[in-house]
């Protein structure tokens, strides 16, 4: 292939550690005996047991892995139908809001939807009586909202890109609609939901601005933790934190790359 | 230009000439619009039993609709199908004992060869048993065993369209619909095929309706072939009658190579005409047993094979003769085309087999020569 | 070739109709409600603003344009907005100056390499976006990586203040949103038809003129993709210049967050907001038109 000219090569040199090097600095000062950044105190793990020993930091990723578990279950389920509505369904009636109402979260502002889901569940509160609480669930639902407009954008895109004829096929050969869904469609288009899924987690466990408006006192997620400590400055313990996330994460997509690697191996040539 | 591909047997007792026979696919007045677009317009078919009936025609002509509505993909806007006596017209694609080989093949990439060709069996209900039964030897029937537990996706292209071939036969449908069976293949590949497909047919029997552009694919496919031009049938009939006896221009010029000479009756009667035609500069006479009033606008069709060329003038006799000029010449090694400019300036096309071996070519460009042929291989077409 | 859908069977109608519902309830719902309450006034009662209907009031509704005409009025919060749409504007350029070449030099990269290069890309997203801000606020500091590093090169002999300042949030801004940047560009980019730029060559253009004279305005439609994809969301943005901006890092996000939890002023909050909004209808709708056009995606 054409080789590349030495500006695009320094520019992407330089963009790649751009994008790496905070993250390789968090890393190497995880592990600084030093609270300094500027002494290196000698390797040391104390920061990592101190993590640990700290409750409500674990209390916290608990509680946002739980939340991030259900959300994007939920998201799924829902942006896979969206998906299949927007992709499936020809015209109808209201499908310019419905288009609007997908396409928005992935613009506005999380404080614009922080407020008015917070706004939202106060009124509720005041006209039915549900939710008594904000906490979890409050927090749930908020994420379930923004992340099916992801999840069903993908679907969307994996439904259109589908080879149609796959369908129609399953049905010539004596399949019903319902089961040339299950049977076919589903099938074809799952590494799409799995995204999704991926995708709707992630969005979930990272989120700060929206839990934070419509949560309440006794449920506090990890990012809201994490920025209730550091508001003030650097801490060394997150610094662990950031590196065992940053470890799972490359060993999920290690996993990943592993699985893919072996399914193609049994594609052969 | 292909040599050696053997024309199909035709079958001594061909249904259709029989008046009495009933036919096993009965098309009536069946029409398809989209909007104001007419993609199919009231066409009428018989196919009978066994045929290999190939509906021929371009990109947009409103074959692949027709063949969709007989698959049950597509809904008619007007008419009905019968298959084997039974109204298919309302019943959905699942129901229809009538199966279709995709163009693109459509094979289930998350299932194997051997799960997609069974999967017609199980959606009917077939035990277990029986359906691994079937499969295998269906599987052997295309010679694809080996490739049982393989994925479309780790298969070629020809072993694709096999595995979709098994899959649409293993439900002993009454109809095999196949769309465009030869287009994704290279010509090495599709001349096997053409015999892979007529043997499956003869020994399973089926009726195979095969929608196509490629006239070559028709002619040596089929037992009869439908011309379909802008949602309707232009002309029905054997490749043999296709070819020599095509009903009007459209269909003397889709299928194969031919010359159309136009020109005006000067006489017509005693089973032959006079034709004054201007475009080559001569008076043709052409076998023609109607009747035509003289000044009446016609055609003269003849194929590029049916011309002799050659550098002498040929003896007097009843042959019909145009002089003219080699313009233009291509050697094929068994053949050559030549393009003879006459002397109303038409070219006209013409055929030959290279008879000798010389190094030295019979004729070259700019070479006067005479172009001759049988009153008979010529055709009248008045449209 | 143009296809008839066969009438929508019931189930379908009952799949679109869940997902329908829950965002009526939970999306569109929640701004209308914002709408209502900047138009309400402020009491000290909880929920701590006036309801739209009230029963004193009745039949007439209790709307006041009280909090708009403040918003509007108060200069400070005109510079807020200015201030979100130029830190925005910026943060976007550096993105696009980054991330230009990065696309681009992925876009062209053998088709394996690409693939690696181009999760290399998405990896960063996937952990957390708030670590890595505030792994920039390590480097930043006065006693951070960066100050260190320049020291000890002897660039500088004092540590710059970046850290609390509008040039950090440009930089955490750069760096949170770029594989927002570099994903519409690659797409965009790796559609390029290659032959084209041979033939610009064959004709006798010079690399740099190819680039400008065909590959740039070919990849116009992924430039504004991308802008727009980091251009809107960044004038909402908030955890950045919280942690990275000083006091005076102006930036409206954070002004709808300080009105709402400190100041307890919820009509204002969301007069804001409602402002935000109205500001973003522009770009959004760019995006939108955007987004119709390039519907059928190959």
């Amino acid at each position: 292939m054409r080789g590349h000219s030495t500006f695009v090569l320094v520019a992407m040199g330089f963009g790649f550690a751009f994008l790496y090097l905070p993250i390789a600095l968090v890393v190497l000062y995880s592990f600084n005996d030093s609270r300094l950044v500027t002494v290196w105190g000698g390797f040391s793990l104390r920061w990592y047991a101190e993590l640990l020993r700290s409750g409500d930091v674990l209390d916290a990723a608990w509680l946002s892995v739980r939340i991030a578990t259900a959300s994007a279950t939920a998201a799924t389920v829902l942006g896979t139908l969206a998906g299949f509505a927007l992709a499936r369904m020809g015209r109808f009636r209201g499908r310019t809001l419905f288009t609007a109402m997908i396409a928005a979260p992935l613009v506005i502002p999380e404080v614009i939807t922080g407020l008015s889901l917070l706004l939202l569940f106060v009124s509720m509160q005041q006209q039915l009586g549900w939710p008594s609480a904000r906490g979890a669930t409050t927090i749930a639902i908020s994420h379930v909202t923004f992340s099916t407009a992801y999840v069903a954008v993908i679907v969307r895109s994996r439904l259109a890109s589908m080879d149609a004829t796959l369908e129609e096929a399953a049905m010539d050969l004596g399949g019903r609609p319902l089961r040339v869904l299950f049977d076919i469609t589903l099938p074809v288009i799952s590494p799409a939901i799995v995204s999704g899924w991926l995708l709707a987690f992630t969005l979930s466990i990272d989120d700060l601005v929206i839990s934070s408006f419509v949560s309440g006192p006794g449920a506090t997620t990890l990012p809201m933790l994490i920025f209730s400590k550091v508001r003030l400055g650097v801490t060394p313990d997150v610094n662990a934190l950031a590196t065992i996330v940053i470890g799972l994460v490359a060993i999920g997509v290690g996993i990943a790359g592993w699985i893919q690697l072996h399914r193609s191996a049994g594609r052969g040539v | 230009m292909t040599e050696g591909t053997p024309v199909r047997d035709l079958p001594a007792n061909a249904r259709w000439l029989d008046p009495g026979a009933a036919p096993f696919v009965r098309i009536e007045e069946l029409s398809k619009r989209f909007g104001d677009f007419v993609a199919v317009d009231r066409v009428d078919l018989r196919i009978y039993k066994g045929e290999l009936f190939s509906i021929l025609g371009a990109s947009g002509c409103g074959k692949t609709t027709l063949l969709r509505m007989l698959a049950g993909l597509e809904r008619p806007s007007g008419g009905r199908i019968v298959i084997d006596g039974v109204d298919l017209t309302e019943v959905p694609a699942y129901q229809r004992p009538v199966n279709m080989m995709f163009q693109s093949y459509a094979l289930f990439p998350h299932m194997t060869v051997e799960q997609n060709v069974a999967y017609g069996l199980r959606k009917e209900g077939t035990p277990a048993p029986e359906v691994r039964e079937r499969v295998a030897e269906m599987l052997n029937l295309v010679r694809l065993t080996p490739l049982a537990r393989s994925k479309p996706a780790q298969i070629s292209g020809g072993q694709s369209q096999r595995v979709a071939l098994a899959r649409a036969l293993i439900k002993r449908p009454k109809v095999l619909l196949l769309d465009e069976p030869l287009a994704a293949l290279d010509k090495k590949l599709r001349e096997h095929t053409q015999f892979e497909l007529a043997n499956v047919q003869d020994r399973l029997g089926v009726t195979f309706i095969v929608v196509t552009h490629d006239q070559e694919e028709a002619m040596t496919l089929s037992t009869r072939i439908a011309v379909m031009d802008e949602g309707r049938f232009v002309q029905i009939g054997t490749p043999g009658e296709i070819y020599e006896n095509p009903r009007n221009r459209f269909v003397a010029d889709f299928v194969g190579n031919i010359n159309l000479l136009e020109g005006v009756v000067e006489a017509c009667g005693g089973g032959e005409a006079l034709v004054r035609c201007d475009e080559v500069g001569a008076k043709i006479r052409v076998r023609f047993e109607g009747e035509l009033a003289p000044g009446a606008r016609v055609c003269v069709a003849l194929r590029p094979e049916k011309i002799l060329i050659s550098k002498e003038p040929p003896p007097e006799n009843d042959r019909p003769t145009v002089p003219g000029v080699v313009f233009d010449l291509a050697y094929f090694g068994n053949l050559s085309l030549y393009r003879v400019r006459t002397a109303g300036g038409k070219i006209v096309e013409v055929s030959a087999q290279n008879r000798r071996r010389e190094a030295r070519r019979y004729l070259e460009w700019d070479d006067q020569v005479h172009l001759s042929w049988d009153k008979g291989s010529a055709l009248l077409l008045t449209e | 070739m143009p296809q008839t859908r066969p009438v929508t069977p019931a189930w379908q109608r009952f799949g679109l109709a869940i997902p329908y519902a829950w965002l009526l309830i939970f999306f569109l719902a929640p701004f209308l409600i914002v709408l209502k309450i900047s138009l309400a006034d402020p009491i000290v009662a909880q929920p701590p603003f006036t309801p739209l209907f009230d029963a004193a009031r009745a039949p007439q509704l209790y709307a006041t344009l009280e909090n708009f005409r403040f918003v509007l009025a108060d200069r400070l919060y005109l510079l807020t907005y200015l201030n979100s749409v130029k830190l925005a504007a910026v943060s976007t350029l550096l993105c696009l100056l980054i991330g230009y070449p990065m696309a681009y030099g992925i876009a062209l990269s053998r088709p394996d390499t690409r693939n690696t290069l181009l999760l290399l890309v998405i990896l960063p997203f996937w952990t957390s976006f708030l670590l890595r801000v505030y792994a920039w606020m390590g480097i930043l500091n006065s006693h951070g990586t960066l100050n260190n590093l320049l020291l000890w090169a002897g660039l500088i002999d004092r540590p710059l203040e970046i850290l609390y300042t509008d040039t950090a949030v440009f930089l955490g801004m750069a760096y949170s949103y770029l594989p927002f940047m570099i994903l519409p560009l690659y797409a965009n980019l790796a559609r390029l038809d290659l032959d084209l730029l041979d033939a610009a060559a064959d004709l006798g253009a010079r690399p740099r003129r190819v680039f400008l004279d065909v590959t740039l305005p070919l990849s116009l439609p992924g430039v504004i993709a991308g802008c727009l994809l980091v251009f809107i969301p960044a004038i909402g943005e908030f955890v950045i210049p919280a942690l990275l901006g000083g006091d005076d890092t102006l930036m409206i996000g954070r002004v709808v967050y300080d009105e709402f939890f400190l100041n307890r002023d919820w009509p204002v909050a969301s007069t804001v907001a409602v402002l935000l909004l109205l500001l973003l209808l522009v770009p959004i709708a760019i995006f939108q038109r955007y987004e119709a056009q390039g519907e059928p995606r190959a």
